[in-house]
């Protein structure tokens, strides 16, 4: 029997979902070795668990959704969180500094009409996750690679390192050194193929934070280049803003 | 329970972005309740927009909605450079379209192939549909790719792409580096033609409801990137008059806001409402297929919808051509913008539809209050009325049968849920 694999959504903006069906070249072949069992944004079919593998994005927000990861996790031999929602609770997580019953009459009439929680929070805070892919979105090559990874029962190489190494290697300009212009590369995961400073941007830190970030360092270049720490402190607040790497170094600053 | 009432219960609904519920009750042949309810876990965008930059907008509205990212950020920037009195250079307006075709290829082609099809042709899904038509789906993986590939040019990625600043872009491409994407859209203007013709044969359900459409427009071209807001019943403004126009009600069934024209009542917005608005406005190559296959405005048949929107691939197509044709790298990637103290309105046509925002900033370029309107917020009303309309008429379909085409018929909508909340649960209680 084919191993299954299930697609399950919380709250999110379903871009890392819909990277699966971006893969178009590796799409067809990928349902041809794993059966997709559940995966509601692509089909009707719908089977109950156990499934060989579940692939969850986005952040439990609301007191139904906590007990459905729990369930869910329970469905799942292997368990993969995908994306920034799923893996340090989105750019929605901005509500855990806030009153959110403050947030929602800012936006609903009768906001009690609503049932969440005050906080949006990664899988990881409330189940066991097996591994996770970053980003928002994430690569749909690590995607494929993961994918194909534990179908051969080997461990998926998801790699830690700063955007940096990944910058030199594409032969970008340091937008840091050279223009002055606030890059987040330094502290950042890779993944994403160092775009933004290839379009002449800073990096926004979507994939999150790498291994043992030096935000301290990074404010002394920060500042070299005439950007103040209160504005380090806001970019560190934002894609990944629940990430406890950026939140205590956003507090530490 | 009564013993003369039967129930068909749907949890949730496949195929689209999001989850919802329906349940109606039906007594002697007549629906005498109705309920529709979408259900995503609320956001806060609006909220917690509150207090960032101004040029933040762009990247984090993006997140309301992968599928559709390119919208967000155009109507975003278009707001900002609107309080801040900025216009842009043409020639920036023009790649603003081309990435918008890349948006509309392949939200369009994913929509028709993988979500929609499967439904006329009694399939699970579009994976499923390719054992059965390798070609047919092969094609639209191809045409998806395209306009990927448009977007990831523009943008650095398919999803969330980087480039786009209030003002214009972090950076313009070269033409070489564009050049590359010239044979790959002559073969999808080829797919997208033979896509018009494989959507139009398909078994279509007669559905025809008389709707108020509408949608962006231009004078000279089918509005895409901007435009008046027109309707089909003689609506003609302004888009900064957006509030006068619309109210937004939040009811208990539902965390997407409904929108109404005042006083009036439920509207449509997407491909429909756009080709019955602009139809004459269409690339030719676009409109000569469209008069092949026998579509003409108005188009009321919500299930021809995906008719529509392989013509609107065509012209996508042929328009991303046109103006790659003409490319010459601009001058400048970006005006520069400095912060004003007001309001300003941005709305631009996603692939679903109009999608309205508005933003107040301070004099430091904070935003103050954020107000964002997606077109599947809008189309709330005519999907239920929808619903309604179909199960007035196909009582005598079996549970089964009657549950598949009610799922079909809001996926006539292409309902990006995300954007405004989540989907369908379908409890039918007959007499």
């Amino acid at each position: 029997m084919k191993p299954t694999l299930a697609v399950f959504k919380f709250a999110s903006c379903d871009g890392c979902q819909l990277s699966i069906l971006d893969a178009e070249d590796h799409l067809v072949a990928i349902a041809g070795a794993i059966d997709i069992v559940e995966f509601r944004e692509a089909t009707t079919r719908s089977e109950p668990g156990p499934y060989t593998v579940g692939l969850v994005e986005g952040s439990v927000t609301t007191p139904h959704d906590a007990l459905r990861i729990r369930e869910i996790r329970d469905q799942c031999a292997i368990l993969v969180t995908i994306g920034a929602c799923a893996t340090s609770g989105g750019i929605q997580a901005l509500r855990n500094a806030a009153d959110v019953e403050e947030f929602a009459a800012q936006v609903y009439a009768n906001p009690e009409y609503l049932d969440v929680l005050a906080t949006s929070t990664p899988i990881s805070d409330h189940v066991k996750v097996d591994y996770a892919l970053y980003g928002c979105p994430v690569s749909i090559d690590q995607l494929v690679d993961l994918v194909t990874a534990l179908l051969a029962g080997r461990r998926p190489s998801i790699p830690n390192h700063p955007v940096c190494i990944e910058c030199k290697r594409r032969g970008s300009t340091c937008v840091l050194v050279a223009p002055g212009i606030p890059c987040l590369g330094p502290v950042t995961r890779t993944g994403c193929g160092a775009i933004c400073p290839a379009f002449g941007r800073g990096c926004y830190g979507c994939f999150g934070p790498s291994s043992y970030p030096n935000v301290a360092a990074l404010a002394t270049a920060w500042e070299a280049a005439g950007v103040g720490r209160q504005d380090l402190i806001e970019a560190l607040r934002a894609f990944t803003v629940g990430a406890p790497e950026f939140a205590e170094a956003a507090r530490a600053l | 329970m009564p013993s003369d009432i039967r129930r068909i219960g749907v949890d949730y609904i496949s195929r689209v972005e999001g989850e919802g519920c329906l349940r109606v009750a039906v007594r002697d042949g007549e629906v005498t309740e109705y309920d529709f309810g979408i259900f995503e876990p609320p956001r806060f965008f609006e909220a917690f927009m509150r207090g960032r930059r101004f040029t933040e907008a762009p990247d984090i509205t993006a997140r309301i909605c992968g599928i559709c990212p390119v919208a967000y950020q155009m109507s975003s920037v278009q707001a900002m450079e609107s309080v801040c009195g900025v216009t842009v250079d043409p020639e920036i307006d023009d790649l603003r379209r081309l990435l918008y075709c890349g948006e509309w290829i392949e939200s369009h082609v994913l929509h028709m192939y993988l979500l929609h099809a499967p439904d006329f042709l009694g399939y699970e899904s579009g994976i499923a549909l390719a054992a059965d038509f390798p070609d047919e789906v092969g094609r639209g993986l191809r045409l998806k790719q395209t306009g990927n590939a448009i977007v990831a040019a523009l943008g650095g990625r398919e999803i969330h792409p980087v480039s786009v600043r209030v003002g214009g872009f972090h950076r313009v491409p070269t033409r070489k580096e564009l050049e590359p994407l010239i044979p790959r859209l002559e073969q999808a203007r080829d797919d997208a033609l033979a896509t018009v013709e494989w959507v139009a044969a398909l078994p279509m359900p007669e559905a025809d409801r008389d709707d108020e459409y509408v949608a962006l427009v231009s004078d000279d071209e089918y509005a895409i990137l901007k435009g008046r807001i027109r309707s089909t019943r003689g609506i003609d403004v302004g888009v900064e008059q957006w509030n006068d126009l619309f109210v937004e009600e939040h009811v208990a069934r539902s965390t997407a806001l409904h929108s109404r024209i005042k006083e009036r009542g439920l509207y449509q917005v997407g491909p429909m409402a756009r080709f019955n608005l602009s139809e004459e406005l269409l690339r030719p190559v676009a409109l000569d297929a469209a008069h092949r296959v026998g579509l003409a405005a108005p188009c009321t048949n919500p299930f021809r919808s995906i008719v529509v929107r392989a013509v609107e691939t065509v012209h996508a197509v042929d328009l991303a051509l046109d103006l790659l044709d003409r490319y010459r790298r601009p001058e400048r990637p970006a005006v520069p913008v400095t912060p004003v103290a007001g309001t300003g309105h941005g709305a631009s046509e996603a692939p679903r539809g109009m999608l309205y925002h508005r933003y107040e900033i301070d004099a430091e370029g904070r935003v103050l209050d954020a107000q964002i309107v997606p077109p599947t917020a809008q189309n709330q009303g005519s999907i239920e009325a929808d619903l309604l309309h179909l199960v007035e008429r196909n009582l005598e379909l079996a549970d089964a049968d009657l549950q598949h085409l009610l799922e079909q018929s809001i996926r006539n909508y292409d309902p990006c849920i995300s954007c405004s909340t989540h989907f369908l649960r379908l409890e039918v209680d007959r007499g």
